[in-house]
C-alpha cells in the first residue's frame, strides 16, 4: 500500500515537472483541413521537417468544412495557422473569418485532384457522359417520357439510363455526404449532367435551392452505397465485384491501376495530362489557407510555405506530382509564388 | 402406468434434447473461433511484408571533391550538413547505370531508391566524418515503396516503367538488391512514404496517454469506490450516483472527446493533440469500469474479516485500509487492467482532441503532439499508397499483442493474488 501511495506521489512531482519544463508558446505549425490536401501537405510537412532546423508541422485531417470552422475560430495559439480545402472559400466562411478577427488570409491555390469513376479491370471500361452520371446517380430525375416533370428515378440498369452502355445493374460505391470528394462530385459531375435540361438549367435562375437540390441530391433506393470516406475500401471491393463502379481520388486510381480502370467520361480518360489541361470534366481546384497574423509568433510558417510553393513540390516534376496531384500551369505558378511570397491576403 | 415409468419414456427424449443442446454451444463456439481465425491469418498475411524491406546497394563516391568539400582542412559538422546529398546519390545511380541518358528516363532511374536515402547517406556521414575519403562506400539503400513491392510481392503496377523493371533485373543479376528486416518500423515516426514509416511516435504516445489515464484514473476510482462501498450512507443520493456510474460506463467513447474538446481544450486551454488531454479524456471513460470492478472486488472480501477486525479493536479506517484493501487489491488491478486495455484501442474520443493527425516528431513528454497506436492504424488504412495495407497490419498486430500482454497480467495477477473463501 505505501508502494502505492509513493509512485502516485512520485508520478504526480514528475507530471508537475514537465508541467513546468512546457514553454507558453508553440513551436510547431498547426495545420488542419481537408482530408484531399492531406496526402500532399503531409508530404511537405516532412520534407520541410527534415530539411531545416524547424519542428515537422502537424497535420490533422478534419475535412475543408471542419478545418474551416477551426481556422476562424479566432487568432491566437490555440487556433491552427493553416487550413487546407479541396474547394475555394465560401463567402459566408470569410465573413465569420473577418468577424472573430481573422483579418489578413493568404490563399494558395496548390494543384488540381481528378475524381474518377472506375470499375474492376477484370469488366468493361464504361464509356459515360456527366448526363448518364446524374441520371443514374440523381434521387430524382426527369421524366423519361420527355415532359418537364421529375419522378423518383426509375433506372434500374445502365442499359436503362443509355442504351449505349451494358446491360448491368447500376451499383455505385461511393464517399458519404460528409466528404470533400462527395461535394465535388456532386457539383461537378452530377450537376454537369443536370445543366444538360435546359428546363432544369433555367431553374437555377427561378429557385436556386431546388435546382440545387435536384442536381445535388444522390438516390436512397440502395443502388448508390456509401462506402465511408475509405478510398482503399473501395478499391477493395471493385476488385471483388466486377459489376460496381466506385468514386475515389485520381491518387487512388493509379496506385491501384492494376486491379482497378478508370472509365472514360465525354471521352477523356483520368489521367494526369487530361486533369492538368482541365480537359477531364470531373477535377477540383485544392487550397490552403494561412492566417497572416500567425506568422510573426510561430517561426517556420513562411519557409513552409517557400517549401510547398517550391518548383522541387508543386513543379511539374515535383514531389507532389508524383504523390498524383495535379500541377497548375507554368504561369500560374510563378504568379501563384511571387503573391504568396509577398503576403498577398484574400480580399472577397 | 406409474411415475417410474413416465419418466423412464420420457429419458430418451430428454438425453437428445440435451445433446442437441450441446451441439448448438460447439457449433456457437467453432463459429467464434473460425471467424478469430480467419481475421488473424488475414491480418498475419497481410502484415508480412511489413516486417521486411527491399534495399539497393549502390557504391557512392565520398571523396571530399565529389561532395564539394574543401579538400584540406578540419571538416565541421554544418560543412557536412548542408551537402547535396541528393544530388551525389544521384550521381551514384548514374555512374552504375550509365545507358540511361534521356530526361525522362534518369528521373525513373533517381525513382529506384528511396527519398529518404539522402537523409540516411548525411546521418551516416555526419555521425562518422571518418569515412569521407577517396575510399568509395558500398552503401545499401532502402528502395522506394514501389520497388519494394514490386520486389517482395511481385505485383507490378503502372508505377513501375519497362526500364525500372529492366534495371531491377540488372540489380538482381549482379545481387544488389536484398530484402532484409525492417527495424524502420519501430525506430522512426509517420511518415508519408512507406518505406520510412514506422510507429515509434505511436506506440511512445500510446505510453503517455496511458500513462496520464493511468495516474488520473486509478487514485480516483478506487477512492471513490472504496468511499462508496465502506463509508457511504444508503439513501437516494447515493443510489442515484450509484445508478448514474453504471449509465456512464454505457456511454458512448466519442462523447467523452465532445467533452474533452468543450473542457479541457476550450475552457482550461489545454494544448491540443496534446497526451495530457488524450489520457484525461480516456480517464473519464475507464474511471466507471474501474469503480465498477473495484467495488465488485471490495464487495467480495468476506464480512467474517471486517467483524474479525472491527472485533480486536480496529477502526474503520483501520479495516479498510490493513484488511479489506489488500484482499481487494487483485480483483481492483484486474479491473483496472481491462479498463487500461480498453482505453489503449480507443480512436473515437481522440477524434474530437486532434490527436489524429499526421506527427513526425518522437512525443518526448505529456505536452508534445501526439498520436495513438489506433489512430496510426486509421490513418494508414486511408493512405493511397499501396505498401500501408501492410504496415496497417503490422501495427494492428502489434497493437493486439499488448492487448494480449495486458489482459496476460491481469490473469496472471488473478490467479496468483486472488484468496478463495
Amino acid at each position: 500500500m505505501k508502494k502505492l501511495m509513493l509512485t502516485a506521489a512520485v508520478s504526480v512531482a514528475s507530471v508537475a515537472l514537465v508541467a513546468n519544463a512546457y514553454a507558453a508558446g508553440r513551436s510547431t505549425i498547426s495545420v488542419v483541413g481537408s482530408s484531399t490536401v492531406y496526402p500532399f501537405a503531409t508530404v511537405v510537412a516532412e520534407r520541410f521537417g527534415k530539411k531545416t532546423s524547424h519542428a515537422t508541422p502537424k497535420i490533422e485531417s478534419t475535412g475543408s468544412g471542419g478545418g474551416m470552422k477551426l481556422f476562424c475560430n479566432g487568432i491566437g495559439l490555440n487556433t491552427p495557422d493553416i487550413t487546407n480545402a479541396s474547394r475555394r472559400i465560401k463567402q459566408s466562411e470569410y465573413e465569420k473569418c473577418q468577424a472573430n478577427g481573422v483579418k489578413d488570409i493568404i490563399e494558395v491555390h496548390v494543384g488540381f485532384d481528378g475524381i474518377a469513376v472506375a470499375n474492376s479491370s477484370k469488366a468493361q471500361k464504361l464509356e459515360l457522359t456527366r448526363k448518364d452520371l446524374f441520371l443514374a446517380l440523381a434521387k430524382d430525375v426527369p421524366n423519361p417520357d420527355g415532359s418537364e416533370t421529375l419522378v423518383e428515378n426509375p433506372y434500374k440498369t445502365w442499359k436503362d439510363v443509355n442504351p449505349a452502355l451494358p446491360n448491368i445493374e447500376i451499383e455505385v460505391l461511393g464517399p458519404p455526404p460528409t466528404s470533400g470528394t462527395r461535394d465535388a462530385f456532386a457539383e461537378l459531375a452530377m450537376e454537369g449532367g443536370c445543366k444538360k435540361f435546359d428546363w432544369i438549367k433555367a431553374m437555377k435562375k427561378t429557385d436556386k435551392s431546388a435546382y440545387k437540390s435536384v442536381c445535388h441530391n444522390v438516390r436512397e433506393d440502395g443502388l448508390y452505397i456509401e462506402a465511408g470516406e475509405n478510398d482503399n475500401l473501395i478499391v477493395q471491393k471493385l476488385d471483388k465485384n466486377p459489376n460496381a463502379l466506385g468514386i475515389f481520388g485520381f491518387s487512388f486510381l493509379e496506385q491501384n491501376d492494376d486491379k482497378v480502370q478508370g472509365s472514360v467520361i465525354e471521352g477523356k480518360s483520368p489521367e494526369f495530362e487530361t486533369i492538368a489541361d482541365g480537359s477531364y470534366p470531373i477535377s477540383r481546384p485544392l487550397y490552403f489557407y494561412v492566417k497572416k497574423a500567425h506568422m510573426a509568433s510561430i517561426p517556420g510558417i513562411d519557409a513552409f510555405l517557400k517549401e510547398f510553393t517550391s518548383e522541387a513540390a508543386m513543379g511539374e516534376d515535383g514531389y507532389l506530382i508524383d504523390k498524383g496531384l495535379i500541377p497548375l500551369s507554368d504561369s500560374e505558378r510563378e504568379m501563384l509564388r511571387k503573391n504568396t511570397l509577398a503576403g498577398k491576403t484574400l480580399q472577397m | 402406468m406409474n411415475n417410474t415409468e413416465i419418466v423412464k419414456q420420457s429419458l430418451k427424449r430428454r438425453y437428445a434434447r440435451e445433446k442437441r443442446f450441446q451441439l448448438y454451444g460447439r457449433c456457437a463456439v467453432l463459429v467464434g473461433f473460425v471467424f478469430l481465425a480467419l481475421l488473424l491469418t488475414d491480418i498475419v498475411v497481410k502484415a508480412l511484408p511489413a516486417f521486411s524491406v527491399t534495399e539497393i546497394r549502390l557504391d557512392v563516391d565520398v571523396s571530399r571533391e565529389a561532395l564539394e568539400l574543401p579538400v584540406e582542412g578540419r571538416l565541421d559538422r554544418d560543412a557536412i550538413i548542408a551537402v547535396n546529398f541528393g544530388g551525389v546519390i544521384k550521381k551514384s545511380l548514374r555512374e552504375a547505370f550509365p545507358d540511361v541518358t534521356k530526361r525522362k528516363q534518369k528521373r525513373e532511374l533517381y525513382r529506384l531508391v528511396s527519398s529518404g536515402a539522402e537523409f540516411a547517406l548525411q546521418a551516416m556521414l555526419v555521425n562518422n566524418p571518418d569515412l569521407i575519403g577517396d575510399q568509395p562506400l558500398r552503401i545499401w539503400f532502402k528502395a522506394d515503396d514501389d520497388v519494394d513491392t514490386l520486389y517482395k510481392l511481385d505485383t507490378r503496377t503502372s508505377r513501375i516503367s519497362d526500364l525500372q523493371l529492366g534495371i531491377i533485373e540488372q540489380l538482381r543479376a549482379s545481387d544488389s538488391i536484398r530484402t532484409v528486416f525492417n527495424t524502420t518500423l519501430f525506430t522512426a515516426s509517420d511518415s508519408r512514404e512507406p518505406e520510412q514509416a514506422g510507429i515509434r511516435g505511436a506506440l511512445l504516445g500510446s505510453f503517455w496517454t496511458l500513462l496520464v489515464t493511468l495516474i488520473v484514473s486509478l487514485p480516483v476510482g478506487i477512492a471513490a469506490a472504496i468511499y462508496l462501498e465502506e463509508f457511504a450512507p444508503k439513501n437516494r443520493i447515493t443510489d442515484f450516483i450509484e445508478i448514474n456510474i453504471n449509465n456512464l460506463a454505457a456511454v458512448p467513447s466519442i462523447v467523452f472527446g465532445l467533452l474533452g474538446l468543450a473542457v479541457f481544450i476550450n475552457f482550461f486551454g489545454m494544448p491540443r493533440s496534446a497526451p495530457l488531454v488524450g489520457g484525461l479524456v480516456l480517464a473519464l471513460m475507464t474511471l466507471p469500469t474501474i469503480i465498477i470492478s473495484s467495488r465488485a472486488a471490495i464487495k467480495s472480501v468476506p464480512p467474517s474479516i471486517k467483524e474479525a477486525a472491527l472485533g480486536v479493536g480496529a477502526s474503520h479506517m483501520q479495516v479498510v485500509f490493513h484488511h479489506t484493501l489488500p484482499l481487494a487489491m487483485p480483483g481492483i488491478l484486474t479491473g483496472s487492467i481491462i479498463g487500461m486495455a480498453q482505453a489503449l484501442g480507443e480512436t473515437a474520443p481522440l477524434l474530437m482532441i486532434g490527436m489524429v493527425a499526421f506527427i513526425v516528431d518522437v512525443p518526448g513528454g505529456i505536452f508534445d503532439s501526439a498520436t495513438v497506436l489506433p489512430v496510426q492504424i486509421y490513418l494508414w488504412s486511408d493512405s493511397p499508397e499501396r505498401a500501408f495495407t501492410a504496415l496497417t497490419a503490422a501495427t494492428i498486430l502489434v497493437l493486439l499483442g499488448f492487448l494480449v500482454v495486458m489482459n496476460a497480467i491481469a490473469i496472471y495477477l488473478r490467479r496468483r493474488f486472488e484468496r478463495r473463501w
